[in-house]
């Protein structure tokens, strides 16, 4: 990338003029040129959980979804710095920073539905709620599906997974938005436009890797190959999720399939990929990532996002 | 990895929210216009700058040399008369 950079001898000022001077609107923060109003996503919301909603299943079915946006998010940021190309990389830790935006609401709204899954830390530790969920559980505690877990491979690898992920929980979302839980509602809404990008990016460069070369398609269908029989568990229901579901909370992921493999199709179709045709990875006695069954790499990745929170229990970020 | 060809470069201009125009703010590699106008969005608007993105291949902006810079910019320099100096502007002529 070039920057182009303005000479500020110029008599006639250079180009950003007109952004920071001109177009001033009277009393507000217009010596910024590109504004400085972020958004609360929150901001007016009723945080009360409703009177009739299980709290605790509320808040498990909080940490479902704000541990796979956690986990995704772990692993898409080990792409930092190694990505195809600067542009990728930027596009990556966008979508991973976006991923844990999520998390924090997610896990947030866990904890105020039901303290007691918040892991106890140090009398006096000012670690919020949502830091002690994401950094003081083990393995077994994690809720996160196992797509969002497994180590990452090449590039082909993280727009399959993104591409497969993103349509699940892009469906989930748009239908969370009416959920009788404001937070969930909000965070939903949030959410969506999030998705849809990530979507949109994972489906073009699935398409791109598809129709590019020799290699980048044999990259592309061994990727799909791998990581399919992990895509039967965001599909599938949980109790917990059912429970939701019929408390008009949640969103039962089995209520979705049809849209998604719609979706699925259409990329495949226009990629000219097979539909893989490998049966869905087993739980282990009937318990999946939903359970807090995982596969090892969770513990490994785990050890290395939570080493320095966990070494400094009262520390202050 | 013996064909490591580069991908076009592209010029990226961006209209920022109290911004009229579209401004350039640098440029970048992408394998197509479509995924251009996501990597500008990825690159140039992650800090809430835009509301709307303008890419071109760089190869396609037709560029004045340095060397022209006199005969073509010079002439104007001594031109007090063009500029709208001498109206009163009233107060609510906005962009002038």
């Amino acid at each position: 990338m070039s920057h182009s950079t303005p000479d500020p001898n110029a008599a006639a000022g250079n180009v950003y003029d007109g952004l920071l001077e001109h177009h001033d609107v009277a009393g507000d923060d217009s010596q910024w040129a590109f504004g400085t109003d972020f958004e609360d996503p929150l901001a007016g919301v009723d945080t009360t959980v409703p009177d009739d909603v299980d709290a605790h299943e509320l808040a498990t079915y909080c940490l479902m979804l704000g541990d796979d946006a956690l986990v995704l998010s772990q692993r898409i940021s080990e792409w930092c710095s190694n990505a195809p190309d600067l542009e990728e990389d930027i596009a990556l830790a966008n979508i991973a920073l976006d991923l844990l935006g999520q998390a924090r609401l997610l896990l947030a709204r866990a904890a105020a539905a039901d303290p007691s899954v918040v892991p106890t830390l140090p009398e006096g530790s000012p670690v919020p709620a949502e830091d002690a969920l994401a950094f003081f559980r083990d393995a077994g505690q994690f809720r996160n599906l196992r797509i969002t877990e497994v180590p990452n491979g090449d590039f082909a690898h993280v727009v399959v997974r993104t591409l497969l992920f993103a349509t699940v929980r892009l469906s989930l979302f748009t239908r969370l938005a009416e959920s009788r839980d404001p937070v969930l509602a909000a965070i939903a809404a949030k959410g969506v436009k999030e998705l849809t990008y990530h979507r949109d990016y994972a489906g073009r460069w699935f398409l791109t890797l598809a129709q590019g070369t020799d290699e980048s398609r044999r990259r592309l269908t061994a990727a799909l190959a791998e990581l399919w029989p992990l895509f039967g568990e965001p599909l599938s229901t949980h109790p917990v999720e059912a429970g939701v579901a019929a408390a008009g909370v949640g969103v039962d992921p089995a209520a979705v399939a049809d849209e998604v493999d719609v979706v699925l199709e259409q990329v495949f179709a226009v990629s000219g990929v097979d539909r893989p045709g490998a049966a869905p990875l087993a739980g282990v006695q009937g318990r999946t990532g939903r359970d807090g069954l995982h596969t090892e790499a969770l513990s490994r990745m785990l050890a290395e996002m939570q080493v320095v929170a966990r070494a400094h229990p009262m520390g202050k970020w | 990895m013996s064909d490591r060809r580069e991908w076009p470069l592209y010029e990226v201009f961006v209209r920022g929210k109290r911004g009229l125009n579209h401004v350039h703010v640098g440029s970048l590699h992408a394998p197509d216009d479509d995924m251009a106008i996501r990597h500008a969005r990825d690159v140039y608007t992650r800090r809430n700058e835009g509301v709307s993105i303008w890419v071109v291949r760089s190869a396609d902006i037709t560029a004045s040399s340095p060397d022209e810079k006199d005969p073509l910019f010079a002439p104007s320099g001594d031109k007090v008369y063009r500029h709208p100096t001498f109206y009163d502007i009233p107060d609510n002529v906005p962009h002038m």
